[in-house]
């Protein structure tokens, strides 16, 4: 091959027209670095931006509704049937089954999108934090209560932050599977790392399915490792080893 | 409440569990008075931890009454009343994500007292249980021995200078070393605060050990007796009782008194191998039949012989 501008009349293209570009993108080989340089901010960048947006919504919301439904469970144990049930049925629905069920209710909209999203953080956040606000030791509980520690002290000085582990634990898993499937999200709304790789899908553009690919796998690590961090930080006494 | 020790008194407590024909504490009447440990001790199903459990209300009294200082226990606010008084459990229950420091300031903390008071005591109370408050402040729980654990328990439980303490077997799960260390810091930390003491033990030695008063219960909580370690060991109401006590009841009677407590026989002469007026009467007894001797000359600290101790006012005593 020659030069990818040819002089005078246009061929007709025999391969999908990647538009003007490097040899690397006419000829769409496997990653074009200057193809991302070039479409960062323009792409890339707010793509990344959105796909984060997705996330922190999604699980914020799903944690919010978790706690929430695991605090009453704590109590009420009759609740945490109709919960587990729920929250397990929707688990198991298809992504994709899921958004069709939703359009029509909430349209071609970021709410149908996040309400799936959420749906999927249910399980795993409301099943730890539940068990994490279980698995305070019975003595524990019982000397908070001779101490004179009213049930609402109890819990929110010693159940909850007894309960970080597992929480963060269930935060983890939630993100990282938060952040695979909102790449979904394009099929819906033009949003997300997801539709860089939906419109590079329909003509085979390497390049831009693997960067954004990457970018969701990168995005994936980074929040992990930052969660294990705050992790860290939040439950020193955690980390201690005995010393004796 | 808080300082100066006061009575606790049961009167004719009974507990009754929904569907039970039986009651788990059966009329039980008794006064501990100010400043006095009292042994609750019996056979498992004897209602003592239950008994014990309804001075702070972790369980409800169904009829009769608890008075602390002449104060009813169920006119208090329950989580005033238990605040007010230091609670300690076999298994601690330390707060594992809270260190040394704060666990003994949780109920200072609850009831609102200033940073500075709240670091003074809690500086004091290490000080009291014998860990140094610069090593151990900033501790965890996973980072302490198990004998470690109930010291701050314990430190955690006077943290607010309650007036009564309720123990529950709270050296039973120590290794015996570390158990009777433990039991004298209690003996030693008690002479100093006078607290009241309800503690609960199946152990009838750590009874006889810290109780100045023993009550002793039985199956389906009734009191089989209830009065001091010489009192019960000297005169057990009944069978039961003195099965309790233990064949070795004579020992235990006389490991509780020391020679320099006895009137003692006149020298006369006497050679006989010595013993210091320090020496309990058991391991005087122990003395004499290891050397073959039916008599001790008892000694002054400074080796001054005092008088001499036989085998026959050994074996007077228990009259």
């Amino acid at each position: 091959m020659t030069g990818p501008l040819a002089q005078g009349e246009p061929a007709e293209p025999v391969i999908p027209d990647f538009g003007e570009g490097s040899d690397c993108v006419v000829e769409n080989r496997l990653f074009c670095p200057d193809w991302v340089a070039d479409n960062w901010s323009g792409v890339l960048q707010p793509a990344l931006v959105e796909h984060v947006k997705l996330t922190v919504i999604a699980v914020a919301i799903g944690f919010a509704i978790s706690l929430v439904a695991a605090l009453v469970t704590h109590r009420l144990r009759l609740a945490e049937k109709p919960f587990v049930v729920f929250s397990a049925i929707v688990y198991t629905i298809p992504s994709l089954a899921l958004f069709q069920l939703l359009v029509p209710v909430t349209g071609l909209t970021v709410t149908t999108v996040e309400v799936a999203l959420v749906g999927y953080t249910l399980l795993i956040l409301y099943r730890n934090t539940l068990e994490g606000l279980r698995g305070v030791p019975s003595d524990v509980l019982e000397a908070a209560r001779g101490m004179g520690l009213t049930r609402r002290q109890t819990l929110w000085r010693i159940e909850l932050p007894l309960a970080v582990p597992a929480i963060m634990a269930g935060l983890r898993v939630a993100v990282v599977s938060t952040i695979a499937l909102a790449t979904v999200a394009a099929l819906v709304i033009p949003e997300g790392l997801g539709y860089p790789i939906f419109l590079a899908l329909r003509e085979a553009f390497n390049t831009e399915i693997i960067a954004a690919g990457l970018l969701a796998i990168g995005l994936a690590l980074v929040a992990d490792g930052l969660l294990v961090l705050a992790e860290r930080a939040l439950t020193p006494w955690a980390r201690t080893r005995r010393v004796r | 409440m808080s300082g100066e020790a006061a009575e606790i008194a049961f009167d004719r407590v009974t507990k009754r569990y929904p569907g039970r024909a039986e009651p788990a504490v059966r009329e039980l009447t008794l006064s501990v008075p100010a400043g006095e440990i009292c042994c609750l001790v019996g056979p498992s199903g004897a209602g003592k931890t239950t008994a014990m459990k309804m001075v702070n209300r972790l369980i409800d009294i169904s009829e009769g009454d608890i008075t602390i200082g002449g104060t009813s226990v169920r006119s208090l606010d329950v989580t005033a009343l238990r605040r007010g008084i230091g609670y300690v459990i076999q298994q601690v229950g330390l707060f594992p994500h809270l260190s040394v420091a704060e666990n003994v300031a949780t109920v200072p903390r609850l009831l609102g007292w200033p940073k500075p008071r709240i670091t003074a005591q809690v500086d004091e109370l290490l000080h009291l249980v014998d860990l140094p408050p610069d090593d151990y402040r900033a501790r965890y729980p996973s980072q302490l021995s198990g004998g470690e654990r109930q010291r701050v328990g314990l430190a955690r439980a006077l943290a607010a200078n309650p007036p009564v303490m309720l123990m529950d077997e709270p050296f039973g799960a120590l290794d015996p070393i570390t158990r009777a260390r433990l039991q004298h810091e209690l003996l030693r930390i008690q002479k100093e605060l006078r607290k009241t003491i309800v503690f609960v033990t199946h152990d009838i030695d750590e009874a006889i050990l810290l109780g100045d008063r023993i009550a002793i219960l039985r199956e389906g909580g009734v009191l089989a007796q209830y009065g001091t370690p010489s009192e019960l060991l000297a005169r057990p109401a009944d069978d039961f009782v003195s099965r309790f006590l233990g064949a070795d009841r004579g020992l235990k009677l006389l490991s509780l008194r020391r020679l320099d407590e006895l009137e003692l026989a006149p020298l006369d002469g006497v050679a006989a191998p010595v013993a210091a007026g320090s020496t309990t009467l058991r391991d005087a007894l122990s003395q004499m039949i290891t050397a073959g001797s039916r008599s001790l000359v008892v000694v002054s600290p400074d080796g001054a012989p005092r008088g001499v101790v036989t085998l026959d006012i050994l074996a007077g005593l228990a009259e």
